[in-house]
């Protein structure tokens, strides 16, 4: 267990490496970025950049020096908010980008166990069919068209939860349901799969050989088999959170890290967007780490063969 | 003997795309108290289908019982709810599957899925149930059991996983016990080491085993009597020695010629031609009849009825009629006629 | 018993007259894989259903511009947000095709009058006067060539490198396995960002930033498929005849990865289509005056509350683009192979 647990962790941090280079020599390339000939800064601004990463010095200074930087977690400055460090601008918007994540991901998770496996336990009935119908929908239809008609509908036309803004819990109702098909499709679709493999498996016949009620065989033996891989779609769910939030906050106007992270693209405030993109990339490669290890301890068939995954 | 389960007529259908399979037409035997049964015959006859059955286990939505009568203490086993039979299951009658490594929950503990059954039939308390699910760890001859219970099934090798299950179906002291192929995914050495355990358990705890298998080594090693299944249908059913020193239908026949045997090297051995038939169109006569090297004209008009051989030996072939031909037997059964002990002649 | 079979008359007791070859007869219909799988496609009445959509919308996308006459980029500023007016639709009350439009305080007015204009605007126009029928049309063929592209990535790079890494084995295996586990753990929206930063903006951008990302999904199915097939008796068989390694892999591999392959490139696709119309919609896909669904979108949603035609038709263009995607590749997944579990 150790050995894979360092293995995955040097994994982690190759890839991280590898995102964070990429993105230091494409930037190189383009021009008008703060590598670059950064002819939006003013002077003040360049003076900053040129004393961080020693713009006039050999590519590869530069590249030593970002790296350095980035260690520290200093990710530049956005310059369209004078001098404020990148990483002060996310630490002051994640809060709603996290509230706003978790929230759809842990109810839209929730309802999609249910749906699945109620839809498992009546196979082949309208049960069935209508949470198949509405985990097809969830994934297939953009967030952005769904959140957007939402808000309009839902919040403009009857007027039943505020447009835009987050100042409350009522806030937070339309983006966490616009936020949360993905989950609650993905959620769904995997249970079902998984409940009806699981019901038809041997081990399922000798519990009902055992004599075991209905209610045993579906919630004791088979929902917690059933919710052990659920565990490796959480890496989807969270890349479908990181690309949901974009469109979501911004439809919303909710001051999170996905609307200034669009706001910033219109304005080529490349430092932001590099900052938020590395900041996803780490957290999304976190995650998959956590979601691995998670993986190892509920589940005794892998828990102590280790690194045979 | 005291009769424990009479299966009467019994006919189950699946329900498939391309139409209804009779996949057992007619099923009638009765079960012993203490004795083991076995059922052979090859996949595809019925044999798990009719034991799954016993157990109410086939899919509910696809399967369906069209006819007759398992009765079990008095009462009609096909008749009772899911909840009455939830409560017959693992206690009266309990069921051990063939593949060892599949039929144990692999997220719950061992002793936890020892002690299932025993909490749930016999109301004993959580640390009651403990000790008697080591007492049968014990039994069963799994070494160490009280650092065995806390573990998971995949910290258990074949071998032992299949004793745990024979463990589960023992728990309650049934009177009746299924064996579905118990020993047909293990090694040999293990397998004998089960067939051992099963047959000392039987003795200990006085339980009915209907032992199903296509072995018929297997058979002639732990049966009293036997049941040979075709077609869904049971074609001969008789003792053990009536069996194999004494078969009357050319299906049997066949199966005993297929055995490898010691004291006939030389001989090819032997393979029944063509291939079972068809449960969506089943024959009009009798199933076999098209593989049957001795099949006559009526064979392929009417299903032949049970024909009584001695009091304890039916076997369904019109060569039991007054009327037909005397037919040859192939050269191994023969052989094995010459050994039959009460000397009884073919007819 | 004994009764009425005595009855029985002794010439039914002759010999059989069997016909041996009978016995071996195979008395179903033999089909092959792609038969039988067809057959379970149409037995999918979603599935097919979502291939006739799809078929229509692909006419469509083609046809379309044609058919409306007009270009999908030529403003006409007199003849901003019109809503949808089509002949012979028009009087029919309850479809909304009466080049009317409600107010948000509640008045009917029709702006075609009102601005005099007498041609007709099948969907209406946008807020430069610029054709929505056409340019949804221009759109939808955006997503479609974005759809073929993905599908021509997966089934190139993905095939290749799995199918590759697989069958090899060994070091090279070793190597390649090590490239993918790095590349897995970067989103695809990160790497897509970066690479439309760089490039401008545009069709040839997302494509780029697709060919990077989109077939590691694939490799890595197709190499654990190959992995599995690689050891099996017939694949040993034609080695042990002295075929070719080419032989092997495109006599024996290929063909028995052909079921993952579809299934895969058809979950793919949607993905690629939802994710070229994210990108338009956050302003890093197409660029104005070209139109992509997600632009189309992004553009009508900036003006909803007022013309709530120009996004609600794009977005029911691409929600059934994809619904019937997904719906196909479920069909598809289910009759290629009922227990894909990899």
């Amino acid at each position: 267990m150790t050995r894979y647990l360092v293995k995955r962790i040097l994994y982690m941090l190759v890839t991280l490496f590898v995102i964070a280079s990429l993105t230091f020599f494409l930037m190189k390339l383009i021009p008008g970025t703060p590598f670059a000939s950064a002819n939006k800064l003013s002077p003040a601004q360049m003076a900053i950049m040129k004393a961080k990463y020693g713009l006039d010095e050999p590519v590869a200074v530069q590249y030593v020096k970002y790296l350095g930087n980035l260690v520290q977690g200093d990710l530049g400055i956005a310059f369209q908010f004078g001098n404020t460090p990148v990483s002060d601008l996310l630490a002051n918007r994640i809060g709603p980008s996290i509230h706003l994540g978790l929230q759809a991901m842990i109810i839209g998770s929730i309802i999609g166990m249910i749906l699945g496996v109620f839809a498992a336990l009546r196979q082949n009935t309208w049960v069935d069919y209508s949470s198949t119908f509405l985990a097809v929908i969830g994934k297939a239809i953009p967030n952005f068209v769904f959140a957007g008609l939402l808000q309009f509908f839902v919040a403009v036309k009857l007027g039943w939860f505020p447009v835009l803004f987050w100042k409350g819990p009522e806030y937070t109702v339309l983006p966490t349901i616009a936020l949360m098909m993905f989950p609650v499709a993905i959620a769904a679709r995997f249970m079902r799969t998984e409940m009806i493999e699981i019901l038809g498996s041997d081990y399922i016949t000798l519990a009902k050989a055992k004599g075991a009620s209905y209610f045993d065989i579906a919630f004791k033996h088979a929902l917690r088999n059933a919710l052990i891989p659920l565990v490796t779609v959480l890496g989807p769910l969270t890349a479908s959170m990181m690309t949901g939030s974009l469109v979501v906050e911004r439809i919303f106007a909710i001051p999170g890290i996905g609307e200034q992270f669009v706001k910033s693209i219109s304005v080529n405030d490349y430092n932001v967007i590099m900052g938020t993109n590395l900041f996803f990339a780490a957290l999304f490669v976190v995650i998959i780490l956590i979601v691995d290890i998670l993986y190892g301890v509920i589940d005794p068939r892998i828990r102590l063969a280790g690194g045979k995954k | 003997m005291e009769k424990i389960l009479e299966v009467k007529d019994l006919n189950i259908s699946f329900h498939t795309f391309a139409g209804e399979v009779k996949a057992i037409r007619g099923v009638d035997f009765d079960l012993y108290k203490g004795e083991t049964l076995a059922i052979v015959g090859e996949s595809g006859s019925g044999k798990s289908v009719t034991t799954k059955s016993i157990m109410r286990l086939l899919p509910p939505g696809n399967s369906e019982i069209k006819g007759g009568q398992m009765l079990f203490n008095g009462k009609d086993l096909a008749k009772l709810s899911d909840k009455q039979m939830q409560k017959i299951r693992g206690k009266d009658i309990s069921m051990i599957f063939q593949d060892p490594m599949t039929s144990l929950n692999p997220t719950i503990k061992i002793g936890k899925q020892i002690m299932e059954p025993i909490v749930r039939h016999q109301n004993m308390s959580k640390s009651a149930a403990k000790e008697r699910a080591i007492e049968l760890l014990r039994l069963v001859g799994i070494p160490q059991p009280e650092k065995r219970f806390e573990q998971y099934p995949h910290q258990f090798s074949g071998g032992m996983r299949q004793r745990v299950v024979i463990a589960i179906a023992l728990a309650c002291n049934p009177k009746v016990l299924i064996a579905d192929e118990p020993t047909t995914a293990l090694d040999v050495t293990i397998q004998a080491q089960i067939l051992e355990l099963m047959k000392d358990l039987q003795k200990k705890i006085d339980t009915s085993i209907i032992f199903i298998t296509h072995d018929l080594g297997v058979v002639a090693n732990v049966a009293d009597r036997v049941a040979v299944m075709y077609g869904g249908k049971i074609v001969e059913i008789g003792t053990v020695d009536e069996i194999f020193y004494n078969p009357q239908h050319p299906y049997t026949w066949g199966l005993i010629s297929s055995m490898p045997s010691l004291d006939a090297k030389d001989e090819e051995l032997y393979a029944i031609p063509g291939t079972p038939p068809n449960l969506l169109h089943p024959p009009k006569g009798d199933a076999f009849a098209p593989r049957n090297q001795y099949a006559m004209q009526i064979d392929l008009e009417e299903q032949p009825p049970m024909f009584k051989v001695s009091d304890t030996h039916y076997a369904a072939t019109w060569l039991l009629h007054p009327d037909a031909p005397k037919v040859e037997p192939p050269e191994a059964v023969k052989r094995r006629m010459r050994q039959f002990p009460a000397g009884k002649e073919v007819k | 018993m004994a009764s009425n079979l005595e009855k029985l008359p002794k010439e039914k007791f002759a010999p059989a007259i069997l016909d041996s070859s009978k016995s071996e007869e195979i008395n179903k219909p033999s089909l092959s894989f792609w038969q039988d799988a067809w057959m379970r496609v149409r037995k999918n009445k979603a599935a097919v259903v979502s291939l006739v959509v799809m078929v229509l919308l692909i006419i469509m996308a083609f046809l379309g511009p044609l058919i409306s006459g007009r270009e999908y980029d030529t403003q006409n500023v007199a003849h901003a947000n019109l809503p949808p007016k089509i002949p012979g639709l028009e009087n029919v009350s309850w479809l909304p095709f009466d080049g009317e439009k409600k107010l948000p305080n509640g008045n009917v007015i029709n702006p075609y009058e009102q601005k005099k204009v007498d041609e007709y605007y099948w969907f209406g126009t946008d807020p430069l006067g610029r054709d929505l029928f056409t340019r949804l049309w221009k759109g939808t063929q955006v997503s479609l060539y974005i759809a073929f592209l993905a599908a021509i990535i997966d089934m190139i790079i993905g095939v290749a490198y799995g199918a590759i890494s697989g069958y090899y084995g060994g070091r090279l295996d070793n190597v390649m396995q090590r490239i993918t586990e790095v590349l897995i753990g970067i989103p695809t929206l990160v790497v897509v960002i970066l690479m439309i930063l760089v490039l401008e903006p545009g069709i040839l951008s997302i494509t780029i930033a697709m060919s990077i990302t989109g077939w590691v999904g694939m490799s890595r199915v197709v190499r654990a498929q190959t992995l599995k097939l690689r050891e099996q008796e017939f694949v040993l068989a034609s080695k042990t005849l002295g075929n070719s390694d080419g032989r092997i892999i495109f006599k024996h591999l290929l063909p028995n990865l052909a079921g993952v392959i579809i299934i895969n490139t058809m979950f793919t696709i949607p993905n690629a289509i939802f994710f070229e119309a994210f990108l338009s919609f956050i302003g890093l896909g197409l660029q104005a005056p070209n139109a992509s669904l997600g632009t189309l979108i992004d553009e009508g949603y900036k003006v909803l509350r007022l013309h709530p035609h120009e996004m609600i038709i794009p977005a029911i263009v691409i929600s059934v683009i994809m619904v019937a995607f997904n719906m196909l590749a479920d069909g598809l997944r289910d009759a290629l192979d009922p227990k894909m579990r990899d």
